[in-house]
């Protein structure tokens, strides 16, 4: 495995919803060595720290990556002011990627907001296979349906106020969907929304893989300011969601 | 082509260029990006005599041109560096600098004692961490303290022995004075500068520490202006950090009296920035028609 550092053409931007756009980014070498749940730390002009952004798509046939994220302060809102033929900063493909079982296996992908898109890509590996359970608060936050459903996964969407889909939050449709046996479930998404996913997966006996947010800094595994709590044999030690994640094995985590 | 060879506390660097401690760990990590033997040398992260946890997340906090970190010394401690890190590094031709950041005088003279039979190059004693609540920063802002801690690891090795200061101090010159006179062979300056950020919707430290230290491009000048002093205060080399994210940088940081430079932060954003700086000194030094690098330390014209 090596990292590459370098420029890359956006090919194509798209504002998915308020504050929240997809880049299809031209960097071939990364998107042959990238798989799904690893992520790109991506730089904003002026900035001190690069942003980590998980992988959206990844298209090793045309050399391209996609990555789709919300603007959440200023650094983001530079990037997201990139336009269509301008270079992005990239460095990558970081950290662990997700566990994929045999296609035909059943999995469950849940995501919870700008959590969502790194659930598209290990969705596409199981295609009709995959249930899709995606959360939003509000119709005007939802990002990527069709995208699950060109991919024929059996899609679920939650909206917190019942403006779009099912009303309610993820865990919900989860708890409906885990009538019916599962293989693996995978899960992105705020805190609280984790842990409940983590509990139902405990409580059914399926094997569960959550990826983890945290503020971040080299990346690679160098300076480790993004520490988690994880335990193994009933000892606690601190991670380092770069490096050691940001894809975990749900019964590592230590959810605060 | 210059030379960009230079000797610090009896130790040869073929150029003057180090990655700091704390923001390359052992090296592994970028050697995936270039070898590590372009490197003048690496500070390695900061050991501890027992392995710690160091604190929780989130222990970063952006800055305007910088950064805040309260890692707090995480690290496995000495006994793993010595057996799983120091044999790999050795290999890579560049100088290995064991950073000992021990919380007691004991701690810090026992670091020393089992790092002193092992090939590594060079101590740099960390009196400065701002992040941990014994040791660390307690030693290095006083005279006193400062002086006894290195008079201590001094007594316990004869390796080349690095002492890094605290820009949290009344008179850093002060410090450096007292290391000197305990027997450090260099200085290195700064560690970060402790700093704050609070969140305004929930009113909480965006740091679970609370405080953190602060470093890049912000505190260059400050830096800069320590070295300077530092650089007039003592007979020993001064090891120049804190801010460095360009070659011009690093020039400047020369000129106030560095004999050699640290650079952190900016390999956060930019891997290569070490390597970089190489480049753009040897570039600059035949520009300027200067054979040999050291001409450069302490070459400013103070008004």
């Amino acid at each position: 495995m090596s990292y590459r550092q370098g420029l890359y053409p956006l090919l194509k931007k798209e504002n998915l919803a308020k504050n929240i756009y997809s880049f299809t980014i031209l960097c071939p070498q990364i998107a042959e060595e990238a798989v799904c749940g690893q992520f790109v730390h991506v730089k904003a002009q002026g900035f001190s720290l690069r942003r980590p952004i998980s992988l959206c798509g990844i298209d090793k046939q045309n050399g391209t990556i996609r990555i789709v994220f919300e603007i959440r302060g200023e650094g983001t809102k530079v990037i997201a002011g990139l336009r269509e033929g301008e270079l992005v900063d990239i460095l990558g493909p970081l950290g662990n990627g997700f566990t994929l079982l045999s296609p035909d296996k059943k999995a469950i992908v849940v995501g919870g907001g700008i959590g969502v898109p790194p659930m598209l890509q290990t969705a596409a590996h199981y295609g009709e296979n995959a249930t899709a359970i995606i959360g939003f608060r509000s119709a005007n936050a939802a990002i990527l349906e069709r995208d699950f459903k060109t991919l024929g996964c059996d899609t679920r969407l939650c909206t917190d106020d019942g403006t779009m889909g099912q009303k309610g939050f993820v865990t919900q449709a989860l708890e409906t969907r885990l009538n019916q046996p599962a293989d693996i479930i995978y899960a992105c998404g705020p805190g609280p929304m984790l842990k409940g996913v983590v509990a139902l997966a405990k409580q059914h006996g399926i094997k569960c893989e959550v990826s983890l947010e945290e503020r971040m800094g080299c990346g690679v595994g160098a300076c480790l300011v993004c520490a988690c709590k994880t335990v193994k044999d009933g000892q606690e030690y601190m991670k380092h969601v770069c490096k050691d994640g940001p894809v975990f094995d749900s019964g590592e985590v230590v959810f605060e | 082509m210059a030379d960009l060879s230079v000797t610090i506390a009896g130790v040869p660097f073929k150029n003057p260029v180090i990655p700091a401690s704390g923001t390359f760990g052992n090296g592994r990590e970028y050697e995936k990006f270039y070898p590590l033997s372009k490197l003048g040398g690496i500070s390695v992260k900061g050991m501890t005599l027992h392995g710690q946890p160091g604190n929780p997340p989130p222990r970063v906090a952006e800055t305007p041109a910088g950064m805040l970190n309260s890692v707090g010394l995480q690290n496995p401690g000495v006994d793993h560096f010595i057996e799983e890190e120091l044999p790999n590094l050795m290999t890579k031709d560049t100088v290995v600098i064991a950073n000992v950041a021990g919380h007691t005088l004991e701690d810090c003279a026992e670091i020393a004692r089992r790092l002193d039979s092992t090939p590594v190059h060079m101590l740099e004693l960390n009196i400065s961490c701002p992040n941990v609540k014994q040791g660390g920063a307690a030693f290095g802002t006083s005279c006193e303290n400062a002086a006894a801690v290195t008079a201590a690891v001094r007594k316990a090795t004869k390796k080349p022995l690095m002492v890094k200061l605290s820009p949290n101090v009344t008179s850093i010159t002060d410090i450096a004075k007292a290391v000197e006179a305990a027997g450090a062979d260099a200085v290195s300056l700064i560690n970060t500068l402790l700093g704050m950020r609070i969140d305004i919707r929930t009113r909480r430290p965006i740091l679970k520490n609370n405080v953190g230290g602060l470093s890049g491009p912000a505190v260059f000048p400050v830096a800069l202006r320590m070295v300077w002093q530092v650089a007039n205060a003592v007979s020993i080399p001064v090891v120049g950090m804190g801010g460095i994210a360009s070659w011009q940088d690093a020039v400047e940081m020369m000129l106030a009296g560095a004999s050699a430079v640290q650079v952190g932060a900016a390999i956060f954003s930019d891997p290569y920035a070490p390597v970089k700086i190489i480049d753009g000194l040897n570039q600059y030094l035949d520009e300027q028609g200067i054979e040999h690098i050291s001409e450069l330390t302490g070459g400013v014209r103070p008004w």
